[in-house]
């Protein structure tokens, strides 16, 4: 078809270009959508995504987080996980932030009294001693003061032994000495806990009523406890002795509650409860101790008379005029006051107020 | 210096607990204390495995840092071992262990733990080799013989590897070649830390 005419040769060419040119606008649009079919698709398969998961990847990833599966071993201490996190977390908690701060509230505790005792010294009672006394303390009181007490101290010394012994007492006594000595602390600790426990829960429920807060506490708070110029009113139990008594309660109760989770094991508590329960025992614990320090110093050294009232009962009667005014006027009111057995035969020594045998 | 570890093969265990009764058997580990154990995830499941695992003998081991009379020591082959005559059944180790490892004989009222008991690599306690007394507390000590743990001698399908690190991970990574699968070495990161 070499002779064909030059108007039908254009008219081939002009339709060459124009499908030239369509082709082209379709691979350019082609091009930019094909690679958007690539969404439509996700869209599309995301439905089946959820199924076709790795199970390999899912599996490992829930055995990291301390997922458990089945054993057949059976024991006390058999666990069903592979991993479980908890225990790094407690290591680093225990031996870094537990270990390094916890010791600084038993030793600011103790700057704090010295530097007090150095600056204010001992709190003297102003008016002079006349002899006369009455009871604050009965004696099951005091039997439940110093049975705590001093279950309290035994506690105290040997749980502060098995948090610091291997970096304060091993040095001291080598391994083998102190294992001796931790094994012992751990039995005492064990079986003392429990026991004051009780005393503490008595405690709690016997002096709970002498212990609610009111204004005159608030007034005793401003006042700083009688410190400064002015005097401070109390009833049976003063402010201080309020707060001392709510913090047994709830922060000293955490510390019995934790501590019984961590001495009987055999209650269903796994890991995690026991890491935390420990936690909570040493820090809540050792405030406790340092706390601790602030009461045995007001009741010795720092305040004339106190300990006289829980070691043997009885309480100067000016002693009480001043730091529980309020008790000492409710008693008189209601004719209550009740004279050691030396003052109360030969017959009446005070202003009349009392009987004998009157209680 | 070999770096003695354990590696179990999940492709290959088929809970049978071979590991477990050799374990038991050959250190005479008292009833209640389990130094090994398999433990099968997604039993009976699609995509079930089973993985034995005991004490890893961890480079930093948890345990040893936590312990309050200090009674671990790692011996030169990396094995985590502790003196039963020092501990005092205190279960801390136990709290931090993240394998489950530390096991206790309960001895006397209360449910107070006993002695801690776990996994020794078969390689005994700070006692002489291989003597009555070591034999008593920490059982067997096939390390000084020459030998190796005897879980992994006794694995039916030698899913359970026990060696030297290095020769464990060998035999592992030919075995993940050859059946084009891939990886895992359960646990390790865990117990020997990042890098492994
Ligand atoms: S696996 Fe547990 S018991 Fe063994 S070394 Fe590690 S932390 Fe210690
Ligand atoms: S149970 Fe024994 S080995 Fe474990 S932390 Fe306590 S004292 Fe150490």
């Amino acid at each position: 078809m070499t002779t064909a005419s030059p108007h039908t040769n254009g008219r081939a060419q002009n339709a060459h270009r124009r499908a030239m040119i369509w082709s082209l606008v379709l691979i350019l649009a082609g091009a930019m959508i094909a690679p958007l079919s690539g969404y439509v698709y996700v869209a599309y398969a995301q439905d089946e995504a959820a199924w076709e998961t790795n199970p390999r990847a899912e599996t490992w990833r829930d055995v990291r987080e301390g997922e458990g599966g089945y054993t057949s071993a059976s024991g006390p201490y058999v666990t069903n996980n592979l991993i479980q996190n908890g225990g790094e977390n407690w290591r680093n908690l225990r031996n870094g932030p537990v270990a390094g701060i916890v010791p600084w509230f038993m030793a600011i505790s103790l700057l704090l009294i010295g530097g007090f005792h150095a600056i204010h010294g001992r709190n003297r009672i102003d008016q002079p001693l006349s002899g006369k006394k009455l009871l604050r303390w009965r004696p099951w009181e005091r039997v439940l003061h110093w049975f705590t007490a001093i279950t309290f101290i035994i506690l105290a010394i040997t749980g502060l032994s098995l948090l610091f012994g291997r970096a304060v007492l091993i040095p001291l006594m080598g391994h083998a000495g102190f294992a001796v000595w931790a094994d012992f602390s751990k039995l005492l600790h064990n079986f003392i806990g429990p026991v004051f426990t009780a005393g503490v829960l008595v405690m709690i429920i016997a002096w709970v009523r002498y212990n609610i807060p009111d204004k005159v506490d608030l007034d005793w708070f401003r006042k700083a406890g009688g410190m400064g110029k002015q005097h401070a009113s109390a009833g049976r139990m003063n402010g201080g002795e309020k707060a001392w008594f709510w913090f047994i309660a709830i922060a000293g109760g955490a510390v019995c509650i934790t501590g019984l989770v961590l001495d009987f094991p055999g209650f269903g508590q796994d890991r995690g409860a026991m890491q935390l329960a420990n936690l909570i025992h040493a820090v809540v614990g050792i405030a406790w101790v340092a706390l601790a320090f602030g009461h045995i110093y007001i009741g010795t050294a720092g305040t004339e008379g106190a300990f006289e009232g829980m070691a043997t009962g009885y309480v100067s009667e000016e002693w009480a005029a001043e730091h529980h005014d309020l008790w000492l006027e409710e008693l008189r009111k209601e004719n209550r006051i009740e004279r050691p057995p030396s003052q109360t035969s030969p017959g009446p020594i005070t202003g009349g107020a009392t009987r004998p045998g009157s209680s | 210096m070999a770096r003695m570890k354990f590696l179990c093969d999940v492709e290959r265990c088929i809970e049978c607990n071979a590991c477990v009764t050799a374990c038991k058997n050959e250190n005479e580990v008292p009833w209640g204390v389990n130094r090994r154990r398999v433990i099968t995830l997604d039993d009976g499941e699609p995509g079930e495995k089973s993985v034995s695992v005991a004490c890893m003998h961890c480079t930093d081991a948890p345990c040893a840092a936590v312990c309050p009379v200090d009674c671990f020591y790692t011996t030169t082959d990396g094995l985590v071992l502790h003196d039963k005559d020092l501990c005092i059944g205190c279960g801390y180790c136990f709290y931090a262990c993240p394998f489950g490892a530390p096991q206790f004989p309960e001895e006397s009222a209360f449910s107070q733990r006993g002695k801690m008991d776990k996994c020794t690599f078969c390689a005994g306690g700070p006692e002489d080799d291989n003597t009555d007394a070591e034999y008593e507390k920490y059982g067997a000590n096939r390390i000084a013989e020459g030998k190796l743990p005897a879980c992994a001698e006794m694995c039916s399908t030698k899913a359970l590897l026990a060696g030297d690190g290095e020769l464990v991970a060998d035999i592992y990574l030919k075995r993940v070649m050859q059946r084009s699968g891939r990886p895992d070495t359960w646990g390790w990161q865990k117990a020997y830390g990042a890098g492994v």
